[in-house]
């Protein structure tokens, strides 16, 4: 045992998986199979089976405290002696409640075995030694060691490593949808040493063993070698390996062999279910719990002092005080105790454990709806908003804080080429600029188009293949989009890259990021350079030339050449061009191509020459002649865009290149050339890019624009068509891709012209700034000169695209030699080749060759807003919800986001702070607290009347519009210092005040840890908005988590709570779903209280009257059937379906919001009030009846019958005055409810004559029904009880004071009259409309450049030599002019610092300055971008 | 929830209604101006209503006498003190006079009235058998649980088992009329059948199969409560009302809802009685077997004519003119805030 147990254990050690062959052992027992340890490829989701369905359900459900406590309610009803109902009877109540519970797990439970059985019942390709050849069988079939074999678009049934592709270069392209939401087609290449294969794969000639890591959850980490028989060893990684889940494109067909299997898979080990959150409303209930408990605690004492101080009342035992059985009496002490015990079980239902059960029901409701919701669903990507946690919609209502990412959620993340430098020379693309503005109303014309088309297919739409792993326990949310490509590819003009998930060609972009209007001058730049690739076909050395031609040339190669982009053809079936057409046409070589180089050269060098030859369509000319075409092609395309788009998918590329090849080839005579021509135009009607990020994509597009085409690539190989019209191959010698801990990639390539190896890297400005050639080393002085010089002005250019929100990336380039790179070559493939320590050496590698560019030019790429989220940003800041944006981006682009969406405006002082000193940074927030203070208490000296001088002012988190608004932004090392230095309490104080903080390059660690620190220490509601796997630390940290399903993969929305696919939708999620569930909710689980409490209590005063002994006057069948049938619907229905404010009048006064936000609904006050009200009730519905019946012949059961009935009625009337819409659903189920009563009891006490032993209300009902005092008794009393809370309702309705119920009053209005009203409101609200429409130019114009943004940067290295640099921006007259009267005081808790003195004297005399700006404000307060950047920056 | 949408194909939500949450709907804003008017018309309906209610229930004359024998209070003090610390108590009887001035409209009830008693006590309560008592022959010789310590006697099954059974009433009255002073009393027909409920009566109490036309043998192998001094088959001579169908017993096990209680004894509306008593001096004559004084409650004669609504209850009616002038106190208050809202509106629009 204890050996076994050793081996298990060591085998859990070792963290390897050996695979071999299964060939071998087919026919042979399992044991004797060295896989056999390894699990199967069926899976199973759910959790029960038939038969363990019961016992495993209700263990679980004992789990919960609420059921727990009740089963101990049922088991002390078993005790005699304290039991206060019939012993069997009291189980039901908890059956029921269990049975609802299981019945739901089951039908969940059910759902995911019918899918499970599904997808363990897809087919797939088995190879079988019996019948030497692939066999069909099904998934759960595959073992470990199995030979799979795959055809094109099939989903690969487990984790298979690859051997074998059809593709003669041995790669395989994978679609990741499913796992991953991203679609753009990723490779896989066959295993090393198996890629030379001739037609087949065979199986049986595989003899080696498949060593690699255990299971894990990586996806994107693999790595293991193979063990060949003659003990060599290759490595493989996860380029190797195809996942379970994926689907295979572009490729005939892949052999490999299993790995993982079923559960063993990555894309199962990712896959964790739903979350369960705790939300407000349900840790606020816990507490109401307590406090019911501490009320029944107290009813029981009551009934157990009562009882034994009654039974102390008699001398002797009277005639109603029944002994136990053997005739002995208790104690008084003893009975008072199992009194106590008694009236816990009477009184048990005060603690509402149907509340649990009726909440899940209601949430299954509200998510429902909001799945449902048409407005959150986005046509773009056919995805609705995906709730996938369920228990947290009503937080969605009491959101105070949200955080959000920038990239991709307030911005597209739909890159633009918009401008570039080259060599130091800027080209700003004016009329692309221009273009840019046509086309978004292009775009929103076009939507009803596409929505036209989504409706016009929904038989094909529907039609998907049955291959399509329905639910996948690994991935719920994305199906594979295979069947959706044709219509897509046709219908789709205004494709979204941001969606990639819903729409598989990525590169179908938008014609947003497709088109590139060129830059008129470079253009002639690339006119020149054109001509200098000319000179480069001579087949002479290259000229180690600096010149700009040659720059340019190289730029746009780089363009072209460096990234992963994929080509294809948007046809079907989307055939991947890998091999170069004219190649393949001419079947050629590179001698080939470099003769037609040649003569090519020779032509246009004849024709481009002789400007007056007839035949003008040399290149350089109808290149120059693109722009003005693009033009009106966009004219035309706007007018028939319908028409044109939808003929055509690909439309622009395609004419494009018809286009070019046509003109040149009309031009040319050349036979080639001619021949060429058609070829190419037949066999790409157009390309479509497939990249892994959008900037890629656009640079690609870009490139395009200025006639550097990619037109194809293969793992070894890349083709460019240059300017020329002809095509350049160039042979890739090495991609280092792109990681974000290098921020850049490269790729090695030989120049097939100059046999040149030449490594092109793309970058972040910052990283390729540090690696460019250092200008020193070069001995030439004039050179040397001129680099410097681009340098210096490349990084200017960088800084103007940084402060225009561009986000750039440098390009540089280098050669190096054969020798060196053979010798770097052998070094990457050692580093390839080791299993540990793998990473590093990568990273080692990479580094090696990247080093010593040469800088070439950058570019500046706009990632747009995102439609509507300017508004979006309004509305949630006017419903008192503070956005920060915690971005990993630059300050300066993240501030010009800022300004563009509305998050900072331009009256907004802004404080920012960049130190990496915890002295400076504490006595900066020490500044600005003071100011921020001063500014608030000048701003509301008339609302506090003695508040004026008060130093600390409260500040309120939901600070309305009139308070004068600051910003601050804060980058991730100041941060850091804050979290270090213990600053988070003045960090915290001093964001209160601010309307909006902003936190630039801050990493994912940082941005939870912010989130974390608002949440504890300020206890509020927070909310995580974000799209990339960079937020989904953040996503996970806050309250809610919203994924944003866009370009970045689904991590972010696999986990969050809700998806959402465009930020703008978070305005209706929160202002109105989240308004609705929480309002709902909240109201729905204070009535449960109630109505709780209300019934409970009648049979607590009942007491009184029988001596403190438990009797109850209502049949315990029917008190069961008062709680679970008569009256449990009406709140459900309620708490799904009721609205108090319609959609429109909350979005259109976001103000309503703070009715959650200050948990306005379910608070400590309305349940107490809600308390009394019940007891109030009670007391009247037990009282009136009394005294009624008081001293007549009335029985037990006839007594409790009016009060049932009253009871009730006013139960129910009480939900139906709380409920402030009423359908037909409502009404139904309230008069259901209350005939179903007179139903149940009329039958029940007609049928039960023995049933119920030992009494039974037979026929009491109907005695009642023919009594006119009951029925007098049941209208009385409702009124009176219900007469209080009608009252204050009135009241309250006519007088009512507060938003809630001003809107109420608004929302009965005519639509019209209510506009009017909203109108009125809103005005009243914000006294000046006026600078809000001012700011409503959704762009940001171009900042007037005032000071350089960076003035810091050449100062740090001024005489001070400080390490440390502040800026320290004021904007805005009211800042500035504070901080001029307050100076005494701000140098107040900086006068400690050495440094305090330094800090404050610039300040001081750099004030008047701003100050007088900020007085030209006053006067031209429309004059935007003038007063923008009124910064002021101080260096210590 | 999203696993099922996505399996239908086609994401987009269905644009019903329902669905979009726009079913149409009607809005009940409670404000004064609705308020009002149904403030006033429940007002007035409900101050009708009382005082329809209130002068029927002033309608109602009540007679009632306590004979419980308090110290020097009647003839039936005697009775009492020497039932007192017995158990059994010895049968006693005494009398109870009274003289009516006028006729005492009929139909006339003859209720008996305790108080202090806890028939609703939940031991004592559920200290019965209610298969027993509906006949069933296996209950009555294996009682339920809940009847015991009077579950088994000596042995023997107790028929009818329970405290409830047990405590029987058994005081018993005769009414006697004199119609002129010095006249002969003559005794005044008591009905007493027909005063349990009527499906009691015949549907859910029933006596077990007669064994050869016997109920005694019925009943044979049982014992009779502690308290009862004969056994059941024997409550009544007449064999409609003897057994566990005897109209006393049934009256008896419809346990009382609260402590202070009245149980129906006799109705009278035969003979010359049936427009009511007529005046003159009556006597009571009672059976004093009934120990009350032990709990400290108290035994009463009550003799009353009902109404359309029942006994006489005087609460009702006033509680109905109470609330219904609070409704229209209530809808004054309603007009004061209606009218300062209306003013306030004005201002505001005013401001506007």
């Amino acid at each position: 045992m204890r050996k076994e147990g050793k081996k298990r254990r060591k085998r859990k050690e070792e963290k390897k998986r050996v695979v071999v062959s299964n060939l071998p052992f087919e026919g042979w027992s399992p044991k004797e199979n060295p896989n056999q340890q390894y699990r199967g490829n069926q899976i199973k989701t759910s959790k029960y089976t038939i038969l363990s369905f019961i016992p495993k359900n209700v263990f679980e459900q004992l789990h919960r405290f609420a059921n727990f406590y009740f089963v101990g309610i049922v088991i002390l009803n078993f005790i005699p002696v304290v039991s206060a109902f019939q012993p069997g009877v009291s189980v039901i109540p908890v059956c029921v409640i269990l049975a609802v519970t299981a019945i739901k797990d089951a039908w969940e439970d059910f759902r995911r075995y019918t899918s499970d059985k599904v997808i363990n019942n897809q087919e797939c390709f088995i190879y079988s030694r019996r019948e030497q050849s692939f066999v069909q069988k099904r998934w759960k079939d595959v073992r470990v060691g199995d030979f799979v074999q795959m055809q094109c678009n099939e989903v690969i049934p487990a984790d298979i490593l690859l051997l074998f592709s059809s593709d003669p270069s041995g790669i395989c392209h994978l679609e990741t949808a499913n796992l991953d939401g991203e679609t753009n087609l990723k490779q896989r290449c066959v295993v090393k040493g198996f890629s030379q294969q001739e037609g087949q794969f065979q199986p049986e000639h595989f003899h080696n063993t498949v060593v690699c890591e255990k299971p894990n959850n990586h996806l994107n980490k693999f790595k293991g070698y193979m063990e060949h028989p003659d003990q060599t060893r290759t490595g493989f990684g996860s380029e190797s390996l195809l996942l379970r889940g994926c689907t295979i494109r572009n490729t005939e067909v892949a052999v490999g062999i299993v790995i993982y299997t079923g559960h063993e898979t990555k894309a199962m080990l990712n896959n964790s279910g739903p979350r369960y959150k705790r939300s407000k409303i349900e840790r606020r209930m816990n507490t109401d719990i307590f406090f019911c408990i501490g009320i029944l605690f107290l009813m029981c004492l009551c009934g157990a002092i009562g009882h034994s101080l009654w039974n102390q009342t008699f001398k002797e035992h009277p005639p109603f005080d029944v002994p136990d059985a053997n005739g002995n009496f208790l104690p008084p002490a003893l009975g008072g105790f199992y009194m106590f015990l008694t009236m816990i079980i009477l009184l048990q239902v005060l603690i509402p454990i149907s509340l649990y059960v009726s909440i899940e029901l209601v949430k299954l409701g509200q998510v429902f709806f909001l799945h449902n919701d048409l407005d959150l669903y986005d046509e773009e990507s056919d995805l609705p908003i995906q709730c996938r946690a369920l228990n947290i919609t009503e937080d969605l209502g009491q959101i105070q804080y949200i955080f959000s990412d920038k990239t991709g959620t307030l911005t597209e993340n739909k890159m633009v080429f918009r401008r570039c430098t080259i060599m130091g020379r800027e080209y700003c693309h004016q009329e692309n600029a221009k273009r840019l503005e046509t086309l978004k109303e292009v775009d929103s014309d076009s939507e009803e188009w596409t929505q036209y088309q989504c409706l016009s297919f929904p038989a094909r739409w529907a039609q998907r293949p049955a291959t399509m792993r329905s639910q996948g326990g690994t991935q719920p949310l994305r199906r594979s989009q295979s069947a959706r490509v044709p219509i897509q590819g046709h219908s789709r003009q205004r494709s979204v890259g941001r969606c990639e998930s819903s729409q598989p060609p990525v590169a179908f972009s938008s014609s947003i990021e497709k088109d590139v209007t060129p830059d008129k001058n470079l253009l002639t730049k690339v006119r020149e350079a054109a001509q200098w690739l000319e000179t480069l076909s001579d087949a002479k050395p290259a000229k180690p030339s600096q010149s700009t031609s040659s720059s340019t040339a190289d730029f746009f190669l780089a363009l072209a050449i460096c990234n992963s982009v994929m080509v294809s053809t948007t046809t079907e079936p989307r055939q991947r061009v890998t091999i170069p057409p004219s190649t393949k046409a001419l079947g050629t070589s590179l001698e080939k191509i470099q003769q037609l180089f040649q003569r090519l050269k020779l032509m246009s060098l004849s024709q481009s020459f002789s400007s007056t030859a007839p035949s003008d369509t040399d290149l350089g000319e109808s290149l120059g002649a693109n722009g003005p075409t693009t033009d009106s092609d966009e004219k035309d395309d706007t007018s028939v865009c319908s028409g044109d788009y939808s003929t055509d998918g690909g439309y622009r590329s395609s004419t494009w290149d018809q286009g070019d090849i046509l003109g040149s080839g009309s031009g040319a005579s050349l036979e080639e050339v001619v021949l060429e021509a058609p070829d190419l135009g037949l066999a790409k009607p157009e390309l479509c890019y497939e990249a892994e990020s959008p900037d890629e994509a656009a640079l690609v597009h870009a490139a395009h624009a200025y006639s550097f085409t990619l037109v194809s690539r293969t793992p070894e190989q890349v083709t460019v068509r240059l300017p020329q019209g002809i095509c350049l191959t160039f042979d890739l010698l090495f991609t280092l891709g792109f990681d974000s801990v290098r921020k850049r990639m490269s790729v090695v390539v030989r120049h097939p012209l100059t046999r040149e190896i030449i490594v092109y890297t793309k970058g972040a400005d910052s990283v390729i700034m540090d690696l460019l050639e250092d200008p020193g080393c070069v001995t030439d002085a004039d050179l040397q000169k001129k680099m410097k010089k681009i340098q210096a002005r490349t990084q200017k250019h960088l800084d103007l695209y940084a402060r225009d929100g561009l986000r750039t990336l440098c390009i540089a380039k280098k050669v190096i030699s054969e020798e060196d790179f053979r010798r770097w070559a052998n070094f990457r493939h050692q580093a390839e080749a080791s299993l540990d320590n793998r990473d590093d050496l990568l990273m080692e590698t990479a580094q090696h060759l990247e080093n010593q560019l040469t800088l070439l030019g950058a570019t500046g790429i706009e990632d747009r807003l995102q439609e509507g989220v300017p508004d979006t940003i309004a509305a949630l800041r006017e419903a008192g919800i503070q956005l920060w944006v915690l971005t990993g981006d630059k300050q300066e682009t993240a501030v010009n986001i800022a300004y563009s969406c509305r998050l900072l405006s331009q009256m907004d002082t802004v404080y920012s702070i960049n130190t990496e000193s915890q002295e400076t940074c504490e006595s900066i927030l020490n500044c600005a607290l003071e100011e921020v203070k001063q500014l608030h208490q000048l701003q509301k000296p008339d609302c506090k009347l003695f508040g004026f001088r008060l130093p600390s002012e409260t500040p309120s988190t939901t600070s309305g519009a009139a308070v004068p608004d600051a910003g601050l932004v804060i980058d991730g090392k100041t941060l850091n210092v804050i979290f270090q230095g213990k600053l988070e309490k003045k960090f915290l104080e001093l964001t209160q005040y601010c309307r909006s903080v902003l936190c630039c390059r801050s990493t994912p660690l940082q941005k939870s840890m912010i989130v974390k620190l608002v949440r504890d220490k300020l206890s509020v509601m927070t909310l995580s908005i974000g799209d990339g796997a960079n937020d989904v630390s953040m996503i996970q940290a806050a309250d809610i988590g919203i994924g944003i399903s866009g370009q970045e993969g689904m991590q972010a929305v696999m986990s969050s709570d809700f998806a959402i696919s465009r930020f703008k939708h978070l305005k209706k999620l929160l202002l109105v779903h989240g308004h609705w569930c929480y309002s709902r909710l909240a109201r729905m689980v204070v009535y449960f209280f109630y109505k709780n409490v209300c019934y409970v209590n009648l049979l607590f005063w009942y007491q009184f009257f029988c001596g403190f002994s438990g009797s109850t006057m209502i049949d315990y069948w029917q008190m069961i059937f008062f709680n679970l049938f008569f009256t449990s619907l009406p709140p459900i229905i309620f708490g799904i379906l009721d609205k108090d404010i319609s959609a429109e009048t909350l979005l259109a006064l976001p103000e309503l919001y703070k009715n959650g936000q200050n948990s306005e609904c379910y608070n400590l006050s309305t349940f107490w009030i809600s308390m009394m009200d019940a007891f109030y009730q009670s007391l009247i519905c037990f009282f009136i009846p009394y005294l009624t019946y008081k001293g007549s012949d009335i029985d037990v059961f006839t007594f409790g019958t009016p009060i049932n009935t009253i009871s009730l009625t006013t139960i129910l009337l009480h939900q139906a005055m709380e409920m402030k819409t009423w359908t037909f659903i409502h009404g139904l189920v309230l008069l259901g409810s209350f005939l179903m009563y007179f139903v149940v009891s009329l039958l029940y006490n007609a049928i039960c004559v023995t049933c119920n032993s030992p009494a039974n209300p037979y026929w009491v009902m109907e005695n009642q029904l023919s009594d006119p005092t009951f029925y007098l008794v049941c209208i009385l009393t409702p009124v009176v009880a219900l007469l209080p809370r009608y009252f204050f309702l009135s009241v309250q309705g006519t007088y009512g004071k507060s938003l809630i119920s001003k809107a109420e009053k608004i929302d009965k209005l005519p639509v019209d009259k209510r506009n009017l009203e909203i109108q009125s409101w809103r005005n009243k609200k914000r006294p000046a409309p006026v600078t809000e429409v001012a700011q409503s130019a959704h762009h940001p114009a171009p900042p007037v450049p005032q000071q350089d943004f960076r003035t810091s940067t050449p100062k740090s290295s001024s005489p001070h030599k400080r390490k440390h640099v502040e800026d320290w921006m004021l904007h805005g007259q009211r800042g500035s002019r504070e901080c001029r009267r307050e100076d005494p005081c701000l140098g107040g808790p900086s006068a400690k610092l050495s440094s305090g003195q330094h800090l404050l004297e610039p300040n001081r005399t750099l004030v008047p300055g701003a100050y007088s700006r900020g007085q030209n404000d006053v006067r031209q307060p429309l004059s935007r971008g003038s007063h923008r950047r009124s910064q002021s920056s101080l260096t210590i | 929830m999203t696993w099922s949408a996505a399996a239908r194909g086609l994401h987009q939500p269905d644009n019903t209604a329902f669905t979009q949450q726009r079913l149409p709907a009607w809005q009940p804003l409670l404000s004064a101006g609705i308020a009002l008017p149904l403030f006033f018309c429940a007002g007035l309906a409900f101050l009708g209503l009382g005082l329809g209610l209130y002068y029927s229930s002033n309608a109602i004359q009540e007679l009632e006498h306590d004979y419980t024998g308090d110290a020097g209070a009647g003839s039936c003090a005697a009775c009492a003190a020497q039932g007192q610390g017995r158990a059994p108590p010895p049968p006693c009887s005494c009398a109870w006079h009274f003289t009516l001035p006028e006729l005492f409209p009929g139909p006339v009830y003859l209720y008996y009235e305790l108080t202090g008693f806890y028939q609703n006590n939940r031991r004592y309560g559920v200290s019965r058998d209610d298969a027993q008592l509906s006949g069933l022959p296996g209950a009555l010789r294996r009682p339920a649980n809940e009847c015991a310590p009077y579950q088994f006697s000596g042995g023997l099954p107790v028929a009818p088992c329970g405290a409830v059974a047990n405590s029987l009433f058994n005081d018993t009255f005769s009414l006697w009329h004199q119609r002129r002073p010095g006249a002969p009393y003559v005794e005044v027909p008591l009905d007493r059948a027909a005063i349990a409920w009527w499906t009691d009566y015949h549907v859910k109490f029933r006596n077990p199969p007669l064994v050869n036309g016997s109920l005694a043998l019925a009943f044979r192998g049982t014992a009779p409560p502690p308290n009862w001094r004969r056994p059941v088959y024997e409550l009544s001579p007449d064999p409609n009302n003897t057994g566990f169908v005897n109209q006393d017993f049934v009256v008896w096990m419809r346990t009382a809802a609260l402590p202070t209680f009245r149980k129906l004894y006799a109705r009278i509306r035969q003979g010359n009685y049936s427009a009511g008593l007529p005046s003159g001096a009556y006597r009571v004559d009672i059976a004093y077997n009934y120990p009350v004084r032990a709990f400290g409650g108290h035994k009463l004669l009550v003799f009353s004519n009902i109404s359309w609504m029942g006994g006489k209850n005087p609460f009702l009616g006033i509680a109905y003119l109470v609330v219904g002038s609070l409704c229209i106190v209530v809808g004054f208050v309603m007009l004061a805030v209606y009218i300062r809202f209306q003013d306030q509106d004005d201002d505001d629009n005013d401001d506007e």
